[in-house]
């Protein structure tokens, strides 16, 4: 448990392999729910809370399911069904406990459901932290830390570009390009911004 | 041996997390308002948020809570509005209907400026240079109108003109936005009375492109008892709060542009 090792995962994922846009993960929400700030910041806070829960049940089912029954190789279909189990549960346990909550995450939790960038950071935490002869414990907190950054660079990606949208429905954009398209071409435009942080080294 | 393994963990995983959440369900369920649910039931469910919502089931919530009354649903049926206000224990009061009408009469009889072969559609025909019939106010008859209409009211005729099947028309209002020309508009059914031409042009420029348009010759503001018709803009147009449906202007109207 090295600080430095922290940090560089924290910048690996909010900036240089953000998940959005460096892997191209999760990007239906991303055009999706990207129209309004404030509905692009509930959905941040809902896939960061996801991707962290999903990374604790899915490295504890791999640490103490798939490896002593040895059938690693059925990991996707595995998580597929846990990420959607637990988002399924969450969901109840959210409306009952707190309506405010569920009204301002609620509705976007069935959408993480079978999201492909909570997916992605499970596989992710599974292949970097657990290789063979790693301390499980370890490896099990370094997931959990992982896919707190991937949340967080999601959100941030999901807060540029609505906040940039919000701009852009004043703008005078052709009529032929209004809407999706110029959000396809804006996507695009940051993705290349955010290659540039490709170039560090950590 | 080893098949079983993957079988047998995704299968009790499989039944866990299925027993799991059915009980799950049933100690966190959520009353919701039984009422809103038939409420639904009894709404068109064509969700075409004629309303101002965003589909049927918003409006049933919002119809629960007292925000607006059933008059918002301009598309469900008679029998349905008293069930609905049963459910919701208020008193029914009938309004009038509003059905969609045409401000056009001149389909093929106005001839083309130019030969359009273009998408077969009245928003990207009126991209070019206002459409191809020669007067740029009139109907361009490649039915946008009947597609966007849920509930399939208007067909379009062979004189090139949509036709409003007003026992099926529900007056959600699809047609007015969809057409580029701006020709339709809701108006009551008692009404029957109105002017088939949005022309601004003046009479006699219309009189040369059109054989059914308004000449704004003003024969039909005389002969109005009730003050009801005026000439705006060179076409006649109907104010519904005076018209009593009487017809004399339909009696007077040269070019039989007002039509009942």
């Amino acid at each position: 448990m090295e600080i430095s090792r922290i940090i560089s995962i924290a910048i690996s994922m909010v900036f240089i392999n953000n998940f959005i846009l460096s892997k191209f993960l999760g990007l239906c929400p991303f055009l999706g729910v990207s129209r309004r700030t404030q509905a692009a910041f509930s959905m941040g806070i809902a896939v960061i809370f996801v991707m962290v829960f999903s990374a604790l049940l899915t490295s504890l089912i791999y640490v103490f399911v798939l490896v002593p029954l040895n059938i690693v190789y059925l990991r996707t279909i595995f998580f597929i069904l846990i990420i959607a189990a637990f988002v399924q549960l969450i969901e109840m346990v959210i409306r009952k406990k707190s309506p405010a909550l569920y009204k301002a995450l609620g509705i976007y939790l069935p959408l993480i459901t079978t999201n492909c960038a909570v997916l992605g950071v499970a596989i992710l935490n599974i292949n970097e932290f657990f290789a063979p002869g790693t301390p499980v414990y370890a490896g099990i907190l370094y997931s959990i830390i992982q896919a707190f950054f991937a949340g967080i660079g999601f959100c941030v990606a999901l807060l540029l570009m609505s906040g940039i949208r919000e701009r852009l429905e004043f703008t005078d954009t052709p009529p032929s390009m209004k809407g999706i398209p110029v959000a396809f071409i804006v996507a695009a435009i940051m993705s290349l911004a955010f290659m540039g942080f490709s170039g560090f080294k950590l | 041996m080893e098949i079983l393994y993957p079988i047998i963990a995704l299968g009790s995983l499989g039944i866990l997390f299925g027993v799991g959440l059915s009980l799950a369900a049933k100690k966190f369920c959520v009353s919701s308002d039984p009422r809103i649910d038939k409420i639904q039931n009894n709404l068109p469910g064509a969700n075409c948020g004629a309303c101002g919502m965003g589909g049927c089931s918003s409006l049933a919530e919002a119809l629960t809570e007292g925000k607006c009354g059933i008059d918002k649903c301009t598309v469900v049926n008679e029998d349905n509005k008293i069930k609905i206000s049963q459910i919701l224990g208020i008193e029914f009061k009938k309004s009038a209907r509003k059905i969609a009408t045409l401000h056009c009469g001149a389909g093929v009889r106005v001839k083309n400026r130019y030969v359009y072969s273009g998408i077969e559609d009245c928003v990207a025909a009126n991209l070019v240079l206002g459409g191809q019939k020669s007067c740029i106010y009139g109907c361009l008859g490649f039915g946008t109108c009947a597609r966007v209409c849920p509930f399939g009211a208007i067909e379009i005729s062979e004189e090139g003109l949509p036709v409003i099947d007003k026992d099926k028309c529900r007056g959600c209002n699809k047609c007015v936005e969809a057409c580029p020309k701006k020709l339709f508009s809701l108006t009551l059914e008692t009404h029957n009375v109105s002017v088939a031409c949005s022309s601004k042009d003046v009479g006699k420029d219309t009189k040369s492109i059109c054989p059914v348009g308004c000449i704004a010759c003003g024969l039909c503001e005389k002969a109005c008892k009730f003050d009801a018709i005026h000439v705006v803009d060179n076409v006649a147009v109907i104010d519904y709060n005076k018209c009593t449906s009487c017809g004399e202007c339909v009696k007077v109207c040269p070019m039989k542009t007002i039509k009942s």
